[in-house]
């Protein structure tokens, strides 16, 4: 029985580190949903792309991991600004249909460059952190590292979308675009500020994730449709939501991985979301519409 | 200050102004009357560039507007105070006032203009981390006024500045609008209620069907009995 406390313990404290690095990938998808009002089906791609920088520049071109981070955080940022002048702006005054269309064009554009380019194959860096010993329980240094940089990044966002001009006119685009012109604030160039603060999210989100998982061209389908499924749950377009949902679908995730198969974990919470989409169809913290 | 000539506006196939033609000098306010559809709104965001005028000059302080981007219009001055007081409903009553005085040249007089706007009305600074669609219609109205003032504009344009508010507030309005003026502000005011307006300006312009009909000193538009039936309702 001690035992058994001391693992579920432990899988109680994984799903705490997951839910952090899920509530920062949640956040990027939520920031551009909020502001631009289009969903970028294709952001776990824009991760993958940053996975593929970091593993390249460390593990071939032997790039120290910093440098590599820092360069996967940029290049992920201006393909985000890319992905919004090139194909988002010229459907953004269009129906909505068009801009979900077009940025799952990009997803399988992306999947299919990634397979030419660099194969099927499953690739990582070749890191071996140790774990954290607490007594009985192991936690990887690498989750740990990635749960509190996530944490880091959450706080200074939200400290910059509160305490600067530029961060207040992102909250304040959302809520009633048309006379932002009044304030001395040009819609356009706040929308490209934004892609990039998004593409960067997606870009810390790779580095963080790629110290875990290895990089492939498919990994887009491991982290996008839950991604999508924590911000809808959360109120899409509510980062504070996001937040919250996060850590309760990495809960069940993790401790129903526990009691049961990680697989059954993932069933739980999916089962939690549909269950939760008819009793509050909004979101836990969203707006009635 | 402002002048207006011969402009012409509309939203695609439809017109809503034709050949307009106004001034407001340094100093004075201004106001434009005329009933529900006239083109009174149109008119406003013309001069703020949220509509492109289709022919005609607008020109402020003798610089033409025309070709100027909307978010470039406050740097030149002016402030537009948009109908239905369109806040922030979310953001507090500050960081609206905040969103007031984006434009870099107002960042650096910030903490002075909040001082101020706070002054003039001290119910905001009560009311400060409170989110601005909270507030009841004449708070929010004063609430819009003051992000106009935190620019620190030399024209205030006011769209309808007491629509849909209950009388005793709209005597508050009126009266805030007379102090304004009185620390130097210039105000081009469009308002459907004829007679409090033209008590707080000097001269007035009679818009119908896009066009102006008429104008000339407030108490003398104040006076025609034309206006007085059709608007006053006296």
């Amino acid at each position: 029985m001690q035992v058994f406390d001391v693992f579920l313990l432990e899988a109680v404290l994984n799903g705490l580190l997951f839910g952090g690095v899920l509530a920062l990938l949640a956040l990027g998808l939520n920031l551009v949903f909020g502001v631009i009002d289009v969903v970028w089906i294709c952001y776990a791609e824009l991760i993958m792309i940053g996975m593929y920088a970091v593993y390249f520049l460390y593990a071939v071109y032997h790039v120290p991991l910093p440098i590599a981070f820092a360069a996967g955080i940029l290049l992920v940022s201006v393909c985000g600004v890319l992905l919004h002048v090139l194909v988002i702006r010229p459907v953004l005054n269009t129906e909505p249909i068009n801009q979900l269309l077009v940025t799952g064009g990009v997803l399988f554009f992306l999947q299919a460059a990634a397979t030419l380019a660099f194969g099927v194959q499953f690739r990582n860096l070749g890191l071996s952190l140790p774990s954290l010993a607490l007594g009985e329980i192991f936690l990887p240094y690498s989750r740990i590292f990635a749960a509190l940089t996530a944490l880091v990044a959450m706080v200074a966002l939200y400290l910059f979308l509160k305490k600067t001009y530029l961060g207040t006119a992102i909250r304040a685009i959302s809520q009633d675009r048309q006379i932002m012109p009044l304030m001395g604030v040009n819609p356009a160039r706040i929308y490209v500020i934004t892609s990039a603060i998004g593409g960067a999210l997606a870009g810390l989100g790779a580095c963080l994730l790629v110290l875990q998982y290895d990089v492939h061209p498919a990994i887009g389908l491991s982290f996008g449709p839950i991604t999508f499924l924590v911000c809808v749950l959360g109120g899409l377009g509510n980062m504070i939501g996001g937040f919250v949902a996060a850590f309760i679908f990495a809960q069940f995730i993790s401790v129903g991985g526990f009691f049961f198969h990680i697989e059954w974990g993932y069933v739980m919470a999916f089962v939690f979301f549909i269950v939760m989409m008819f009793v509050r169809p909004q979101g836990l913290l969203g707006r009635k519409q | 200050m402002l002048e207006l000539r011969n402009v012409s506006a509309g939203y695609g196939a439809f017109q809503a102004l034709f050949d307009v033609s106004l001034r407001v000098d340094a100093g004075e306010a201004v106001a434009v009357i005329g009933p529900n559809g006239a083109g009174k709104t149109t008119l406003l965001r013309v001069i703020s560039k949220l509509v492109a005028a289709s022919a005609g000059d607008i020109l402020m302080e003798g610089r033409r507007l025309n070709d100027l981007e909307a978010h470039r219009v406050i740097d030149l001055g002016i402030a537009h105070v948009p109908e239905n007081r369109r806040l922030f409903p979310r953001l507090t009553v500050e960081e609206n006032l905040r969103m007031g005085a984006y434009a870099p040249a107002a960042r650096a007089r910030f903490a002075e203009r909040l001082a101020s706007a706070y002054a003039l009305f001290p119910r905001l600074a009560e009311r400060r981390d409170q989110p601005a669609g909270t507030m009841s219609g004449g708070e929010q109205q004063m609430c819009a006024i003051a992000r106009g003032l935190m620019s620190g504009p030399k024209l205030l344009l006011l769209d309808e500045p007491s629509a849909g508010l209950a009388p005793v507030v709209v005597q508050r309005i009126f009266e805030v609008v007379r102090r304004i003026r009185g620390e130097g502000y210039t105000v081009l005011i469009v308002e459907q209620n004829v007679q409090q307006v033209l008590k707080v300006v000097d001269r007035a312009y009679l818009l119908e069907i896009g066009r102006i009909k008429a104008s000339g000193p407030a108490a003398e538009l104040g006076a025609s009995g034309e206006i007085r039936r059709a608007y006053v309702g006296l």
